[in-house]
């Protein structure tokens, strides 16, 4: 199963949390393909947090409510299968790494997952090792956590993560704690990671001028359903409006080119990114 | 006003947290501190209404020194919202949540219950009224925490990090508050990394770096220059990344906003089109 390239299938999945009495998701159906680079977004409550607590096994092992339809990670059902299983398959980096980081040091907290799985010593220490290169984290190793700044927190939440070698990484809005330059190389150690290892990214953000440069593909969510869901680039071209129109912070540059596409300026595709945009513009400035 | 003479700052770890910091916020100002994670700012905040005394130097709040006062003394003054929400909420309720200050204050039932409305509906929580705070999302927490203090209506406002989970209708109308605030005479100061937010409020802004204030200046100035963003750990806004490569077309080089960019760009491209034929 594992060997297929779909990593994630939804179908017309939906979860109404104990207690309340609307649904936070309905009739949520979509396939994400192995190796995606993907991006989430959606106005504040619209259900994305609750989407990434299925894809994780979250819902419905650990919150209580009703789930329907069918949710598929990594060709596991996740109702059948214990979060602990789920996490040699799927990631999770929270907003705020403070939620994540426990151990005395940083590399024991790195080590705690991998611990949990039984394996021998030797493989755990290659693969602490291994998580603490990719993400810089070495030099931090016999810190604690809470002695590390938002950004070193963060990177040493996503090494704990990486060393349980999962297929698939969501990270939940991860770059709202982090100042912009760190927010960045989150960003692009993500990339990293999928390129060297295939591994699937997902990525919930309300700002898209982070993510825009990686992820090629854009799912949006309202009210507890999938409004949207096709190429960034074709997306933020042809339903801009619906976009802004839900509160996604597009690219300024974006914004930009459709206000001047509005009123008869330019014409031609929206940029997503600034060398794009400049580019553009330049050319219709005669230079 | 409140007035920072010389700060030092060193947490009892050992940390040295903040250095010489000389700072002060008028009122009817509206500030925003920036700068890398751990550059201090949160600490800076928290002197500001005296939940943290300086070890040397010292903070003044209209002419008090903070040491002689307590945080309660000053928290009427002196509006603080932390970064994390749930470092602040705790009541079974968003409407007992946002009164609860007004109680300790003592208010009157009928003034807290209009204030209560008036700031739920402000901040778009009115119909979340009777609810936990804790089945809010993340980026409603943030706002019920903001409206708990907005609620009492200090002269000076600190957010930390405000637009954090914040979409971006929720960002103007956070924005809109703020002006709104400001031209009342209250002062606003704004603790963030949302180098986008900072270019469409066009506040002052003041750059950390290691505890120390590298910079400051107003926000086109200091977002659009190559030096200053690098000092403090920033990238510059979209805008002015985009304005910068089109200097050679003869633009200003502090653009740092989306609606002076559009102006500037039609009247060019006016010009252009004027001159040059147009393409098919």
């Amino acid at each position: 199963m594992s060997g297929s390239s779909e990593i994630i299938r939804a179908e017309r999945l939906g979860f109404k949390y104990a207690g309340t009495d609307k649904p936070a998701i309905q009739n949520v159906s979509l396939s994400i393909g192995r190796g995606e680079f993907v991006l989430l977004t959606g106005p504040s409550g619209c259900g994305k947090s609750t989407l990434c607590r299925c894809l994780n096994g979250l819902i419905p092992n650990f919150y209580q409510g009703e789930i329907s339809g069918d949710i598929m990670v990594d060709g596991l059902s996740t109702s059948k299968q214990l979060t602990s299983e789920l996490s040699r398959h799927i990631g999770y980096v929270f907003q705020n790494p403070e939620n994540q980081l426990f151990a005395l040091t940083v590399e024991k907290d790195i080590a705690f997952g991998p611990e949990n799985l039984g394996l021998s010593r030797a493989e755990i220490r290659s693969r602490v090792d291994s998580a603490m290169h990719v993400t810089n984290t070495v030099g931090l190793k016999d810190l604690a956590p809470y002695e590390l700044s938002g950004g070193q927190q963060q990177r040493v939440a996503l090494a704990g993560v990486l060393a349980m070698q999962p297929s698939m990484i969501v990270l939940d809005e991860p770059t709202s704690f982090l100042d912009p330059k760190t927010a960045e190389e989150i960003m692009s150690a993500a990339e990293q990671l999928r390129q060297d290892q295939g591994i699937t990214i997902l990525v919930v953000e309300h700002r898209l001028d982070l993510v825009a440069r990686y992820a090629k593909r854009i799912i949006v969510m309202n009210k507890g359903e999938v409004v949207a869901d096709g190429g960034l680039e074709e997306t933020l071209d042809t339903q801009f409006e619906m976009l802004t129109g839900l509160g996604v912070g597009v690219p300024r540059v974006s914004l930009l080119w459709a206000m001047l596409r509005r009123d008869g300026f330019v014409t031609g595709r929206v940029p997503t990114h600034v060398e794009e945009a400049a580019d553009s513009l330049s050319k219709r400035l005669g230079n | 006003m409140i007035t920072l003479e010389q700060v030092w700052f060193k947490y009892p770890s050992g940390s040295l947290a903040l250095q010489e910091v000389d700072f002060s916020v008028e009122s009817g100002s509206f500030i925003a501190i920036m700068g890398e994670n751990g550059a201090g700012k949160t600490t800076l905040a928290k002197h500001l209404n005296g939940l943290l005394k300086p070890s040397s130097g010292r903070v003044l709040v209209d002419g008090e020194d903070t040491r002689k006062k307590s945080v309660a003394q000053l928290a009427r003054k002196v509006g603080l919202v932390f970064q994390n929400p749930d470092h602040l909420l705790f009541s079974e309720s968003v409407r007992q949540e946002v009164a609860f200050a007004l109680k300790n204050f003592g208010y009157p039932a009928d003034v807290i219950e209009t204030q209560v409305k008036r700031t739920l509906e402000s901040l778009d929580l009115s119909e979340y009224a009777d609810t936990s705070p804790f089945l809010l999302s993340g980026g409603e927490r943030k706002r019920v925490a903001l409206a708990a203090v907005l609620a009492w209506e200090p002269d000076y406002l600190i957010l930390d990090e405000p637009t954090i989970g914040q979409d971006y209708q929720q960002k103007e109308r956070l924005r809109n508050f703020i002006l709104q605030l400001y031209s009342q005479g209250k002062a606003v100061v704004m603790i963030t990394h949302d180098v986008e937010f900072v270019a469409e409020c066009n506040p002052q802004v003041v750059l950390m770096s290691k505890g120390k204030v590298v910079g400051s200046g107003s926000a086109d100035r200091v977002l659009s220059s190559d030096q200053l963003v690098e000092k403090a750990s920033l990238v510059k806004p979209q805008m002015a990344k985009l304005f910068a490569r089109l200097k050679p077309q003869g633009f200003p080089g502090d653009v740092v906003d989306v609606h002076r960019a559009k102006m500037l760009l039609e009247a060019k491209l006016v010009e252009v089109k004027g001159s040059v034929p147009q393409s098919p």
